[in-house]
């Protein structure tokens, strides 16, 4: 075969292994993504084929939008809490999994059955979000039905006739849905720090401990240190998810797409969906969809940056 | 990755000898004595952690064995009927039908996900050309954007095509929204096979495509298995997309909801119907397949994600 005629069958060959992968990722989701920002700019009901130009209108009215700034605050709160809780909860169970064990003679290492803990810690994490819904829409009710408030009766801290309406008060809420994603995730974080944790080679423990460091010590100048990538990875990751909570939200509160009560719960993607669905305001939902672009994009910036260190090859 | 590797045994076993050499024997006693403190601490936490986990979804299991009013009564109280029959209604409510549709789809959305991004995967790992870099950004970016960016574009866009509340429909937007993850996973696989089969296969005279069916595909096997689960997971999973994508447009039109949104669905209508039995019968029904996925594919499953994210 000649030189040029292959190079021509191989632009062939690449075109069209690409052409069907490409059109079908442009077509669903890039060229919405692009469609957003243009909307975003519209008065676009949805509905009617016509629509006006507004200009930065839509942004605007977000900014004056109570609803929507409680949202944003909301998800502030957990952009906060839920890397928080999770990672260090994920760090203490994977220390404790790793080298929470009987000291062999002096050697860190880990608690027997750590496999065990493993399996079960990471399983919340194949369920999907839909039943976690039922599970602690279940597990939150409002009466002894439930299992949270028919435990805290049995152990006597809260009266039998008086149970706590643990998705309708305002100030219980939140922290109720934060629960369910630090449940759901600490598995996950558990197994990647392990991961993590198992990479680091055996000598360098094996100096700090000749050295004479004690099992804290170890953690946190030994560990931690070379753990920092992949906590680093997990704060991007979990801070997206605290951008998201739709599901949840949606479907374990009260109102319509969620929120309630009295939007205590209220978080950015309920009051898109409410506004593009509901209220049929598709322009105003596409700014509300660039707003959450923005933040996710600075979160990632901002985490990475400040959670920046020299990095430890290894 | 070393996610199957059970116990780290950290510093080595011959540490006590040298401790011991050195005359640090008080020291040692001490360190032990603080790891049995601290064994006996760590498994307390551990399987208190491990009994929240395990124990709402028993207490779920149990609830569709119990009646309407054991449901409403005491949360602690156990099932007073071993029969069936809560998971024969949630099967008739709809949870098989709606089993069928997850089923129907997936079983298009998943090899055809694998297929597409593998292709694309496997064209931008190994054949330098230009723009390559640009269109694997491309690919991959799409992962850090929220989905709900695409959300009400993409509706119309389905629309336009006259493909809301259809499978095909529903199919293509799934592959799509998989590609990010599975290119990007692919695309580290098919770096590391050896270029040395490759040219052996050219010099043989098999054709690009040949060799990536007969030669490359079969032996990135254990990458697509590890994707492959993964996508089934995520799909498996989805709501956001089929909650918008998947709903009758005009009303006789037939419902094709996802195992997900049935079962949100059944959320609300037991609410109202107070049948709350045949609701935790219809999330464990939902729950077993995962679990028969999860305890057979375990050690994939941790070990694809981890090395995912570690990269």
């Amino acid at each position: 075969m000649s030189q040029v005629a292959r190079s021509k069958g191989r632009a062939g060959f690449i075109t069209g292994f690409l052409i069907a992968p490409l059109a079908l990722y442009l077509t669903f989701v890039i060229w919405p993504y692009v469609q957003t920002f243009g909307y975003s700019f519209t008065n676009w009901s949805g509905q009617s084929p016509t629509f006006d130009f507004v200009g930065t209108d839509n942004y605007a009215t977000l900014l004056k939008d109570e609803v929507f700034r409680g949202a944003l605050w909301h998800n502030l709160l957990l952009l906060v809490f839920v890397p928080v809780v999770t990672i260090l909860l994920a760090l203490f169970f994977a220390f404790m999994v790793n080298a929470g064990g009987r000291s062999g003679a002096g050697g860190v290492r880990g608690v027997g059955g750590s496999r065990v803990y493993k399996v079960v810690y990471f399983f919340p994490q194949v369920l999907s979000l839909a039943i976690l819904s039922v599970l602690f829409g279940a597990i939150y009710r409002s009466d002894e039905g439930g299992l949270l408030n028919g435990f805290l009766t049995r152990i006597g801290l809260i009266d039998a006739q008086h149970p706590v309406e643990w998705l309708n008060e305002p100030d219980f809420v939140l922290w109720a849905l934060l629960f369910v994603v630090v449940w759901h995730g600490v598995g996950f974080y558990l197994v990647l720090f392990s991961a993590a944790m198992q990479s680091v080679p055996k000598d360098i423990y094996e100096a700090a401990l000749l050295d004479g460091a004690g099992r804290a010590q170890t953690f946190f100048k030994v560990t931690l240190p070379l753990l920092w990538d992949s906590v680093q990875t997990a704060a991007v990751y979990l801070g997206i998810a605290a951008m998201d909570m739709f599901v949840l939200v949606s479907t374990m509160t009260s109102g319509q797409f969620g929120g309630g009560p009295d939007h205590h719960s209220e978080v950015m993607s309920t009051v898109l969906m409410r506004n593009f669905l509901y209220f049929g305001k598709s322009g105003y939902a596409c700014a509300m969809g660039v707003v959450m672009l923005a933040l996710t994009m600075i979160l990632s910036i901002v985490t990475l940056r400040a959670t920046r260190r020299e990095r430890i090859e290894f | 990755m070393a996610a199957q590797s059970t116990v780290t045994k950290a510093p080595g076993e011959d540490a006590p000898e040298r401790s011991g050499r050195t005359g640090r024997t008080g020291e040692r006693d001490k360190r032990r004595s603080e790891g049995v403190v601290l064994n006996v601490f760590s498994h307390g936490f551990l399987v208190l952690w491990a009994i929240m986990i395990v124990l709402p979804l028993i207490w779920l299991a149990l609830g569709s064995f119990k009646t309407d009013a054991q449901i409403g009564g005491s949360a602690l109280s156990w099932p007073s009927n071993w029969h069936l029959d809560a998971f024969g209604r949630a099967w008739e409510k709809g949870i098989g039908g709606y089993f069928a549709h997850t089923l129907i789809v997936l079983v298009f959305s998943v090899p055809l996900t694998m297929l597409f991004g593998s292709m694309a995967a496997y064209v931008l790992a190994r054949y330098p050309f230009t723009g390559n870099r640009v269109i694997y950004y491309f690919f991959v970016s799409g992962a850090m954007f929220p989905v709900f960016l695409a959300l009400v574009p993409l509706f119309f866009m389905v629309k336009r095509f006259d493909m809301l509340n259809t499978y095909q429909g529903l199919i293509l937007v799934y592959v799509a929204y998989s590609m990010p993850f599975t290119v990007f996973f692919m695309h580290s696989f098919f770096r590391t096979l050896p270029t040395a089969i490759h040219e052996a296969a050219v010099i043989d005279g098999a054709s690009d495509t040949r060799i990536f069916f007969q030669v490359m595909l079969p032996m990135a096997k254990p990458g697509l298995i590890s994707v492959g689960i993964f996508n089934v997971l995520g799909q498996w999973n989805q709501y956001i997309l089929p909650a918008v994508l998947m709903q009758p447009q005009t009303s006789g039109e037939p419902e094709r909801y996802m195992l997900t949104q049935g079962l949100i669905q059944l959320q609300y209508q037991m609410g109202y119907e107070t049948d709350l039995p045949v609701l935790f019968a219809g999330a464990t029904i939902a729950i077993i397949p995962m679990l028969a996925v999860y305890l057979s594919f375990q050690r994939q499953i941790q070990a694809g994600l981890t090395s995912a994210t570690l990269k």
